[in-house]
């Protein structure tokens, strides 16, 4: 049996590594990627403490974990849809991906 | 009109005249001059009337003339002030009107009234002198009108109002009065052209010198106040008790009686206003003025006014004393400042070029005499030497004067920058000015004392008689060599200005002066001779008896002791005064006929003792040895620098610098390093933050999300940390 605290480690690292890409990167694209990492870190917890919640600790079975789960999937994807879309449509205006030269709106 | 009702009238008009030319008639030369003759003319003619009823009424010493008003409340009684003529004023208001009036006249022409004014003339200074061209094109330089014609009148009118205020007053307060408002006459007249440095230094001089004077004698006049309660002449000179009094009782100082205190008091005010020595110093420096001045204030009257007031208050001076007895303090005193004044001013005048200097010296020198006659008892002789000097002086000055004017008309035209005043630079003037010469002749000869024609003669004559036969013979014998020198010096003025030949350009084109000047000469002459008739001793051999010696009767009758001062007429002292007068004019005459070059014959043979003599003995410069730098020090150095600028102000300096350091160390401590330094801080902070948050807003919008998340993962912590305490 997989103790609970190894998904939530695995869950966190992956979190970070999203978080610091998010952070870190300048290519738009990576940026988005990271971001993903993040959303399935969380989904990682989610379904780690359903299985701990349903599974383990056998309490009467619930579904609204999986849903949420399923949802965030769904939002993520629209997400990199529309994220892509803007990026390929930044790239086609200014020839690059790279965050920091999107400077347009500075003064 | 009554004779007291004309006497108060007698001083109105020339104080009037003053007031009406200071006031409105300024601008108007003409119209001033008329006023202030005018106003002189009528008081003249008034102060005849009352001199001729004066001498028309009998025992006019025991009676005089008085009118009287109460005047101050002091206390429970009143302070009468008054008129008074007696046999005194009525002589000395004959001759002070008759000087007055003639000097008035004189000055119309001294001023050149008529002349056109000068292009350069300004007001303080002496005119320069106007171009103009006549008919054929040629410019000449004449005289130009003074420039502040009116000032003059106005201020020689005050001049009359305060003298005859003196003469007429019945009181010793009201005379001081006269006597200061003549200072300051004097003061303003000396001064009168005050843009010369010389001008304003000898204003200055004279009004301080006759200060000193004036102060001593305000102490005797309150110390007689104090003590006989009142100042009234009559109840003073003429009441033998009060004489009796004053004299028996002992004042504090130096053992003196208070009638001699009282008396050497008063005369110290006439040792400055008659510029005795040692306080004679400012009468020569007075000749700064104009000449009518000189001769008004300083030779005729104003000077008299003081041994005016030493014969005045003789019975005072004299209580105590018989004829032919010891002589009281104050007497002697004055016998020996008379005498030595007499002498030391005649040494001095040898030796003086500036015509109007050696008159000035002269004057002294009389009024020494005058001063030293009363010391030895001769009251009727200085009385009537006072009388023929005012006259006799009065012409001298004026006299010089038209010279003077004449000279200047000579330097106009030749343009030759020498002195006008300078004796040396004249000569021959007599073909010149011939009136001048003859009238300057006999004021001269009668200043010598010459032989039985003039006025000088009988009254110095009076004096060394009464001298003699009072038997001071000390005061005799220098009062009879200083009528030698007066001789010699005023032969070496005549042979200088009128004899021999010109020895200057100006001096070979001097010209008469007008006739307003010239008249006034004339008849002061005719005075100079005339006077001296109405005192001839009647034992004097030959003419002795001939005319009455009225004079004597007249003013003797003031003292009630009759005193044989007079009554033993010895022949030494009229061949002394005969020897002397002759020998000291011929001598004067031998030494200086032969004078070609402006150079001084006895420069050469007396050495350095004429060096001392022009140079006055020194005496100038003692004083300011002695008085004027130590006073200057003292205002300068001592109070200025040392205690006002040093003392006081170093304390207030100190004061003030222990404010500032207060100041800055408040300052320092607390507002620059805690008020400013917190509003600083505060708004430093603020750019700083400011400055700092700015750069943290690039845009980037990822270093946004780090702080966003580092404030995230803070407030975490915060609550995780504060869950367990809450």
């Amino acid at each position: 049996m997989i103790p609970i605290s190894w998904y939530l480690i695995v869950a966190a690292a992956l979190f970070c590594i999203g978080l610091f890409g998010v952070f870190v990167r300048k290519n738009a694209v990576g940026i988005l990627m990271g971001v993903e990492l993040m959303l399935n870190a969380v989904n990682i917890n989610l379904i780690a403490f359903w299985h701990y919640h349903t599974q383990v600790m056998a309490n009467p079975p619930q579904i609204s974990a999986l849903v949420y789960v399923a949802i965030v999937f769904i939002v993520a994807a629209a997400e990199v849809a529309v994220g892509l879309a803007l990026v390929i449509s930044a790239y086609r205006r200014r020839q690059t991906v790279v965050v920091d030269d999107m400077n347009l709106l500075k003064g | 009109m009554t004779t007291e009702t004309l006497i108060w009238l007698i001083p109105l008009p020339p104080v009037l005249a003053f007031f009406v030319i200071m006031l409105f008639t300024n601008r108007r030369k003409g119209l001033s001059h008329w006023l202030g003759v005018g106003a002189v003319g009528i008081a003249w003619l008034a102060a005849m009337l009352v001199f001729f009823r004066a001498i028309g009424t009998e025992g006019l010493a025991e009676h005089p003339f008085v009118s009287a008003i109460p005047w101050l409340p002091t206390g429970d009684t009143f302070f009468r002030i008054g008129v008074q003529v007696d046999p005194l004023s009525a002589v000395t208001l004959f001759f002070v009107a008759w000087t007055i009036l003639m000097i008035f006249i004189y000055s119309i022409g001294y001023h050149n009234y008529g002349q056109p004014a000068g292009e350069h003339d300004r007001p303080g200074f002496p005119p320069e002198g106007a171009t103009i061209k006549d008919e054929k094109g040629h410019t000449h330089k004449v005289p130009s009108v003074e420039p502040m014609y009116s000032r003059f009148f106005a201020l020689i009118s005050l001049f009359a109002f305060a003298m005859f205020l003196l003469v007429l007053t019945d009181n010793l307060l009201i005379l001081y009065v006269g006597w200061e408002i003549m200072g300051l006459c004097s003061y303003l007249l000396i001064g009168f052209w005050y843009g010369k440095e010389s001008a304003r230094a000898a204003m200055i001089k004279a009004f301080l010198t006759t200060r000193v004077g004036d102060v001593f004698m305000l102490l005797g006049l309150a110390a007689l106040y104090s003590i006989t309660g009142t100042l009234n002449y009559q109840q003073i000179l003429g009441n033998p008790q009060v004489l009796e009094q004053l004299a028996g009782s002992l004042s504090p100082v130096l053992g003196l009686s208070w009638a001699g205190l009282i008396g050497i008091l008063i005369f110290i005010g006439t040792v400055g206003k008659s510029a005795q020595f040692p306080l004679h110093v400012w009468l020569p420096d007075a000749m700064e003025g104009p000449t009518p001045v000189s001769a008004m204030i300083h030779a005729a009257t104003m000077v008299s006014a003081g041994v005016y007031l030493v014969i005045r208050f003789f019975p005072l001076i004299s209580a105590g004393w018989a004829p032919g007895g010891e002589l009281t303090t104050s007497m002697l005193v004055m016998g020996i400042i008379g005498a030595f004044t007499a002498i030391f001013a005649a040494t001095i005048a040898v030796a003086q070029n500036d015509i109007k200097r050696v008159l000035a010296y002269s004057t002294i020198s009389q009024l020494g005499y005058m001063v030293a006659a009363l010391g030895v008892g001769a009251y009727v002789a200085a009385a009537f030497h006072l009388v023929t000097h005012a006259f006799f002086k009065a012409l001298l000055f004026l006299g010089s004067g038209s010279v003077i004017h004449g000279m200047e008309h000579g330097v106009l035209h030749t343009g030759e920058h020498i002195d006008a005043q300078n004796m040396l630079n004249m000569g021959g003037l007599r073909k010149k000015m011939p009136l001048t010469f003859w009238t300057f002749l006999i004021g001269g000869f009668a200043l010598s004392g010459f032989p039985l024609v003039t006025a000088g003669f009988w009254s110095k004559d009076e004096i060394l008689s009464g001298a003699f036969s009072g038997g001071q013979m000390g005061v005799f014998i220098t009062l009879a060599l200083a009528a030698l020198l007066t001789a010699f010096y005023t032969m070496r003025q005549i042979t200088l200005t009128f004899l021999g030949q010109p020895r200057s350009k100006a001096a070979s084109h001097a010209q008469e002066s007008r006739p307003t000047m010239v008249i006034p000469l004339v008849i002061l002459a005719f005075f100079a001779v005339t006077a001296g008739w109405a005192g001839i001793p009647e034992q004097f051999p030959g003419l002795g008896g001939l005319v009455p010696n009225w004079f004597e009767e007249f003013v003797g009758s003031m003292l009630r002791n009759e005193h044989g001062a007079e009554a033993s007429h010895s022949l030494v002292p009229l061949f002394t005064s005969l020897a002397v007068a002759l020998g000291g004019l011929l001598i004067g005459w031998l030494v200086y006929r032969g004078v070609r070059q402006a150079r001084d014959p006895l420069e050469k043979a007396l050495g350095s003792l004429h060096t001392l003599l022009k140079n006055k003995y020194y005496v100038d410069e003692l004083y300011s040895l002695i008085f004027i730098r130590p006073s200057i020090w003292l205002a300068e150095t001592f109070t200025d620098k040392w205690l006002d600028l040093g003392l006081i102000d170093g304390i207030l300096h100190a004061i003030g610098r222990l404010g500032l350091w207060m100041g800055r160390l408040l300052r320092n401590v607390i507002d620059l390093p805690i008020v400013n330094g917190a509003g600083d801080a505060a708004a430093n902070g603020t750019r700083g933050l400011g400055a700092y948050l700015r750069t943290r807003q690039a845009g980037r919008v990822q270093l946004y999300m780090v702080i966003a998340v580092g404030l995230l993962v803070a407030a975490g912590l915060l609550f995780y940390l504060l869950a367990g305490t809450i």
